[in-house]
């Protein structure tokens, strides 16, 4: 058996093992643990199939931020999965049985339509690079879908902020435009003294007399 | 021998087991992003193999397109169950039924 099987089914079984604890473990703590276990063995089959550039990115971008940020959010909300264990295996017959019923179509489709003679393509010969090759294409081809996507992410920014941001009635802050709006009298009064007379300890800003 | 459909069956398996774990945890609306992220990634699966195969590079870019779609949904997701939380003290689906009518 060449070394690429192994590798393929090694981490499909990974990838697959994973993917069923993150459905059934009921934790949502262990679930994104998991989760994380499947991207990365993803990746490594992605690293198989010759899309280093992509396989680095679902690592990179996607386990290290997205994952992040779900494991960040279980663990601030506080919600423990175990209550309702009773309910999952309610659901369990139903859930089945959907998806054996998917997974037997797809199966059906797959193995019937001439894909399984489709043979593993030889590996791009050395010095071929991925990433220069997508960039390529992602900055001639797809510039505009690039820069809607750019787009995106950045409305995604603002509505992530303007949900969560909540302004707090005890906060002290300045309000620029009532500060511009302040006139001299409010702030500054002039008195009139009459002076008494005894001027020569106050002569001038720190000169020494003489 | 390693064809393109061994790589379309782990996808396809992926998916199934998504589309599975979505009813089962139907009430626990953090498991169901998890899923539906199981289910991209399931997708993007087929894509790379397909890009691989067919060798046509464009499969690829739909997968960093797909990608900035899921962490963009993941991203607003979450604030939706942070806000959802700072409110009712509770993310359990039974209990958001106000719009019920």
């Amino acid at each position: 058996m060449p070394i690429i099987e192994i590798v393929f089914y090694l981490f499909g079984a990974i990838l697959v093992a994973s993917a069923l604890s993150v459905v059934t473990v009921g934790n949502p703590v262990y679930a994104v643990l998991f989760l994380v276990l499947s991207f990365f063995s993803a990746a490594c089959i992605w690293m198989l199939l010759q899309a280093e550039f992509l396989a680095i990115v679902l690592v990179l971008v996607y386990v290290g931020a997205v994952m992040v940020l779900f494991l960040f959010v279980v663990m601030m909300l506080d919600v423990s999965g175990k209550e309702k264990r009773a309910q999952v295996v309610r659901y369990l017959p139903v859930g089945l049985l959907v998806a054996l019923a998917m997974a037997a179509q797809l199966f059906l489709l797959i193995w019937t339509q001439g894909f399984e003679t489709q043979a593993f393509p030889t590996p791009y010969p050395e010095g071929y690079s991925h990433t220069e090759a997508l960039g390529q294409l992602l900055y001639t081809k797809y510039l505009y879908a690039f820069e809607i996507a750019a787009v995106l992410l950045l409305v995604a920014i603002i509505a992530a902020i303007a949900l969560t941001h909540r302004k707090r009635p005890d906060t002290r802050y300045q309000d620029p435009s009532n500060q511009i709006k302040v006139r001299r009298e409010e702030r500054v009064r002039l008195v009139s003294m009459a002076s008494d007379g005894w001027v020569g300890r106050s002569n001038g800003h720190g000169k020494e007399e003489s | 021998m390693l064809t393109l459909a061994h790589f379309l069956t782990l996808g396809a398996l992926l998916f199934s087991i998504s589309v599975a774990g979505i009813f089962l945890n139907r009430k626990n609306v953090l498991l169901l992003l998890m899923c539906i992220e199981l289910m991209l990634l399931a997708v993007n699966m087929n894509f790379v193999a397909f890009s691989r195969f067919l060798n046509v590079m464009d499969g690829q870019v739909f997968v960093f397109f797909i990608l900035t779609v899921a962490a963009a949904e993941a991203a607003i997701g979450l604030a939706i169950l942070v806000v959802l939380f700072r409110n009712r003290q509770s993310i359990a689906v039974g209990d958001i039924a106000d719009l019920k009518g």
